[in-house]
């Protein structure tokens, strides 16, 4: 399965271009714009001072001393990204493209949104940039997340539902392809994971990479030493491949990526993709899918709006296939128990994708020794899950 | 090099028309009459879809088709099996529209040999461009199919090297945007015609995209090679039902005489 001696953007056999011919041209300057900004000082220096002034960056690397104590074992990191402006780690990609988009001349962002969280980073940013925004949702996410469909229109944003298939992330994605195709002059797709055609995978990637960037030189400032593994949730994967990047070359450390198995691996009702998907090509990119044995997209399923995707990222693909990183799939039950479990011990209330890495810290802290070192990002605030866990325990709450 | 563009060929005037259906709506059997009813109605080529559950290039018509049909469990072996009975009685040239993941699931070479098997022309992918072609024209080559190429009102200046590669024909998509019938087509589709002729003087080019009268297929017919119908056909499919050959069929024998007229 030879890769075409053209395309561009490959993990290792993962990757690529797989989208309509209407779109090349959009993904090619897109391409050319990020190579000329990403060299450039100014554009640089701009981003960092959003980082820095309006996200509140650089993040806390946070020693979690009462779970240390706790577990019994290795010394616990948290790396919070949930302290950055907005509550979780998109706005570092956000602030990134949104910035892109504006230096190309696009005077309007459109998005997708599983749980809102991407949607409302980009109607952060949209807001911020004074420029025209769209998020397409799944009808069904809607209702599940009412929430931050009006915390998009306080910020100025239109949110179009999806009827279309499931009516969630997945078809949120597919639906801003199609309005991307048919809108492209002003018009800049501003994905929310290291997902889709190439360069979105390597962009989004770079912008999180901010998140290992600082966690290296904090730990190794607090501690002298680098950790002995970097834990993160993954769904499509893009705050697992910021925190895992500038530790890449430290093979010492283990990567670890904590996939949403749902109600478990050995049912259908599970959203781990590495763990039970195969080899495909769908929304831009070649990679491991949920899919049947014809090649159709699993419904799938995860208490998590977040990691509830049937794909990964194609440089997780490849990390993966090479044995760089570990994936791991964490049940709903796992990942309820972990956000419980941070909330009362450290006063920190996880966002549910984050929990299912804190479950696996829970999980292999003990095993260790107390001269090791784990850092697990938690790559968002739980506030916005307050209510479905409370559902889940058998409390009627809802906003 | 396959059936495709001997299609154009053997046209009354060397135009095509060519209707779409997603295979397995309303069932595999209506599909079935379709395709011989379509072929006695004057369709020169017929676009074959396989149903895809994320169907990206596609308008609310063709994505509800594409779910009804999977509601139905058409499958790729099913939708052959289905060209097989029809290998029977009727010999029209058919070319499959499906998405990259069924045939990279099925597998390339064996998707390909099957086809072949079949006297099928080969594939047109939305989602596989210029730069990801090869992986998939390189198989369908050594089976003697081919993998249509598209280009798109956006393509500018990669229509001279989309066209160098392209074989069977060139897909002319007609408007931005995903499948759907439009009131008006505004693209200067004359020039991208011009361009692929400029570079492959024998390469069929047919428009698709928007197009749903005869008015609209005659003109298309007339500054390139032929003109392909789905959303139109695929909306009569929905409303009918098992009901819908006999107006299908009424509907593609006036757009064939349109574009065979011109």
């Amino acid at each position: 399965m030879g890769n075409s001696s053209t395309s561009r953007g490959r993990f290792g056999i993962h990757g690529g271009q797989y989208i309509p011919e209407t779109l090349m041209n959009a993904v090619l300057e897109l391409e050319e714009a990020y190579d000329r900004y990403s060299r450039d000082p100014s554009f640089n220096a701009e981003l960092t001072n959003l980082f820095n002034d309006y996200a509140g960056r650089p993040s806390l690397l946070y020693f979690a001393a009462n779970m240390t104590a706790d577990l019994g074992g290795a010394k616990v990191y948290l790396k919070r990204e949930d302290l950055n402006h907005t509550g979780a780690h998109k706005i570092n990609n956000v602030l990134g493209q949104a910035l892109l988009a504006k230096r190309m001349g696009k005077t309007r962002l459109i998005a997708e949104t599983g749980a809102g969280q991407h949607g409302v980073a980009t109607a952060t940013a949209a807001a911020l940039m004074g420029m025209e925004c769209v998020v397409y949702m799944g009808r069904e996410d809607m209702r599940r997340q009412a929430l931050n469909v009006y915390r998009m229109r306080l910020l100025g944003a239109e949110v179009r539902g999806v009827d279309a298939g499931t009516a969630t992330l997945k078809d949120a994605v597919s639906e801003t392809f199609r309005e991307w195709t048919s809108r492209i002059d002003d018009t800049h797709y501003c994905l929310g994971s290291v997902m889709g055609p190439h360069p979105f995978p390597t962009i989004v990637r770079d912008f999180q990479a901010v998140i290992s960037r600082e966690s290296r030189a904090q730990i190794l400032a607090v501690e002298g030493r680098l950790p002995d593994a970097v834990l993160a949730c993954v769904g499509g994967g893009s705050n697992a491949i910021g925190s895992f990047y500038h530790f890449i070359p430290d093979k010492t450390v283990r990567l670890i990526g904590c996939e949403a198995a749902g109600r478990g691996i050995d049912t259908w009702e599970t959203a781990a993709t590495i763990s039970t998907g195969r080899l495909g090509i769908f929304h831009g990119m070649k990679s491991y899918f949920c899919q049947d044995e014809y090649g159709q997209i699993a419904p799938v399923y995860s208490i998590s709006a977040g990691l509830d995707y049937p794909g990964v990222g194609p440089e997780h693909a490849a990390l993966h296939d090479s044995g760089r990183a570990e994936y791991v799939a964490v049940t709903d039950d796992e990942a309820v128990n972990a956000f419980e479990y941070l909330s009362r011990t450290e006063g920190v209330i996880p966002a549910i994708e984050s929990a299912h890495a804190v479950a696996h810290a829970m999980k292999l802290a003990p095993r260790m020794s107390a001269d090791q070192i784990l850092v697990v990002t938690l790559s968002g605030r739980g506030d916005k899950d307050v209510a479905a866990i409370a559902r889940y325990r058998g409390e009627d709450l809802h906003e | 090099m396959s059936c495709i563009a001997d299609a154009f060929a053997a046209s009354p005037n060397g135009k095509a028309f060519i209707p779409f259906i997603t295979a397995g709506d309303p069932t595999l059997e209506v599909t079935e009459q379709l395709v011989v009813g379509m072929a006695q109605a004057g369709a020169d080529l017929i676009e074959l879809g396989i149903p895809f559950s994320d169907p990206t290039a596609e308008g609310p018509v063709i994505q509800e088709a594409n779910l009804r049909a999977l509601r139905n469990r058409a499958t790729t072996d099913d939708v052959f099996a289905m060209v097989e009975r029809v290998r029977v009685i009727c010999n029209v040239p058919l070319v499959i529209m499906t998405y990259a993941n069924v045939v990279f699931s099925y597998g390339i070479e064996r998707f390909a040999a099957r086809q072949a098997e079949l006297g099928m022309g080969g594939v047109i992918l939305p989602d596989v461009p210029h730069e990801e072609k090869e992986e998939f024209s390189e198989p369908f080559a050594a089976a003697g199919l081919d993998v249509v190429s598209l280009i798109a009102p956006t393509s500018h200046e990669r229509i001279r090297a989309i066209a160098r590669d392209a074989s069977g024909f060139v897909y002319c998509v007609s408007s931005l945007g995903v499948t759907g019938v439009r009131s008006e087509i505004n693209t200067d589709i004359t020039s991208m015609v011009r361009l692929v002729k400029e570079e492959r003087p024998d390469l069929p080019c047919a428009v698709g995209f928007g197009i749903s009268t005869p008015i609209q297929a005659a003109r298309m017919a007339a500054v390139s090679d032929g003109a392909i119908v789905g959303s139109a056909i695929v909306r009569m499919i929905g409303e009918h039902g098992s009901s819908c050959v006999e107006p299908v069929c009424a509907y593609v024998r006036d757009m064939a005489t349109a574009v065979h007229s011109v």
